[in-house]
């Protein structure tokens, strides 16, 4: 059985990767392209550790294809930092302690960066909605709704006040 | 998971052929949201996988005379998106987007909740209760099966060899007509239904129901068209008169399974109260779209 060649942007740049049919996104991702950012939480899209961002929609890489990435756009959790610069989601995540173990926080991350592209100002009801399909089983999501709508204040330009230290 | 041959043809035809002429197995993958964890978990050993996103038309919502056409891989985000189609089809629409979580909105689709045949989907019951029409392509060319004429039994359809969903044309309501969707889980989001309910109705302007259609799932091994509900609501006002014999004919329909979500006792008394609440959405909405 031969591979499939496929071509796509992913974070920005044009990538090319070979792959068997069966492989999925996900699988593609860490071991073709050495992006390891997207993790293997259940494999059965209900955990969202492996969210990515395909033309736009968040998608469970562990429940797409290889093959299927073919000509679309897609970005990881490598591809929401501009360079050094952490984009508010990160930034508030870490000011909040949003995290413990840390193996959920990039399927959040690019949700969260997702529910903040369409939506400026989401309530916290709106947030945790929008968030129901990322699990954590160590932090809770308090910190991580307060993170997200944080990052939501910093980019509607408003300083909301930094968690005490 | 195990090999699998892979093909995105680009036209019906090539689609049908593939999967007329496929040796083994052949699957069509939609949104996969379900076909790959089937094929993770072993249930499913399929040769070939056929993805149908390629096919122009497949994923898409349009108006085409009295009826919105809506492409059989279209994500649910598409449809929750579209405020035309949520104003024509709230019920619809509900039911889409009761689908799993934002990742799994991004891909699911209408065939493919049709099509995995589960009695709970979600989207199926309002696409019933809205006089869907599956246009399905076969190697004899297409047909126009009622949404209802799918699903036979878990996991089974009336599809044969050959043929699969193309898209699904939803005759436009008319003046007063609207429907609604609801579901029982034992949460707020992320689990499969104890009892669906979906209720389209047309009521007169005083707000007598003069067309009525209802439809339960998750109760009987496939979504259960309730004709004595739609009685109970045709030629009568929302009170509670009306309200009490929609409940015991949705109560009547039930043959639900004792599971882990619901005794058989708990599933049926839900669907009588859903049907209350559902069909009181709908009168609502129904009233308003004059």
């Amino acid at each position: 059985m031969s591979k499939h060649h496929v071509s796509t942007v992913i974070n920005g740049e044009p990538m090319e990767f070979l792959c068997e049919a069966q492989q999925t996104l996900l699988d593609c991702l860490r071991d073709e392209m050495g992006l390891t950012g997207s993790k293997e939480g259940c494999g059965s899209g209900d955990c969202g550790a492996c969210t990515v961002i395909c033309d736009g929609k968040l998608v469970c890489s562990c429940l797409m294809l290889g093959v299927e990435a073919e000509g679309r756009t897609i970005t990881t959790v490598e591809g929401v930092a501009q360079g050094d610069k952490l984009h508010p989601v990160q930034q508030k995540f870490l000011e909040h302690a949003a995290l413990q173990c840390g193996f959920c926080t990039p399927g959040f991350i690019v949700a969260a960066k997702a529910l903040l592209d369409e939506n400026k100002n989401p309530t916290e009801e709106e947030t945790r909605y929008w968030l129901a399909g990322n699990l954590c089983r160590c932090t809770g999501y308090d910190k991580i709704i307060r993170a997200v709508l944080d990052a939501a204040a910093v980019m509607r330009g408003e300083n909301p006040p930094s968690p005490a230290a | 998971m195990p090999r699998v041959n892979y093909q995105a043809p680009t036209t019906v035809d090539d689609a049908v052929k593939l999967l007329a002429g496929a040796s083994g197995i052949a699957k069509i993958l939609s949104g996969g949201t379900d076909l790959l964890v089937q094929l993770k978990s072993g249930r499913l050993k399929p040769d070939l996988i056929i993805d149908t996103k390629r096919i122009p038309g497949l994923i898409g919502i349009r108006e085409e005379g009295d009826a919105w056409v809506i492409g059989a891989a279209t994500p649910g985000v598409m449809l929750s998106e579209h405020k035309q189609l949520e104003h024509a089809f709230p019920g619809v629409v509900e039911g889409v987007d009761l689908i799993g979580s934002m990742q799994i909105q991004g891909r699911c689709s209408l065939a493919g909740n049709l099509c995995n045949a589960s009695p709970a989907a979600d989207s199926v019951p309002p696409l019933i209760t809205a006089g869907g029409i599956a246009i399905v392509a076969g190697p004899n060319g297409r047909r126009e099966v009622p949404v209802e004429k799918i699903v036979t039994g878990p996991g089974q359809t009336s599809l044969a060899k050959g043929e699969f969903v193309v898209e699904f044309r939803l005759p436009k309501p008319k003046q007063r007509q609207s429907d609604a969707y609801l579901r029982f889980i034992p949460r707020t989001e992320m689990d499969i239904a104890v009892v669906g309910c979906a209720v389209n109705v047309t009521l007169d302007a005083g707000g007598t129901c003069t067309d009525a259609r209802v439809c339960l799932g998750a109760v009987a091994p496939t979504q259960v068209i309730v004709d004595d509900a739609a009685k109970a609501l045709i030629g009568h006002k929302l009170d509670d008169a009306t309200l009490q014999s929609l409940d015991a004919a949705a109560q009547r329909a039930c043959k639900p399974i004792n599971d882990k979500r619901g005794t058989i006792e708990y599933r049926t008394k839900v669907a009588g109260v859903l049907a209350r609440r559902t069909a009181a959405i709908a009168f609502d909405r129904a009233a308003s779209r004059a």
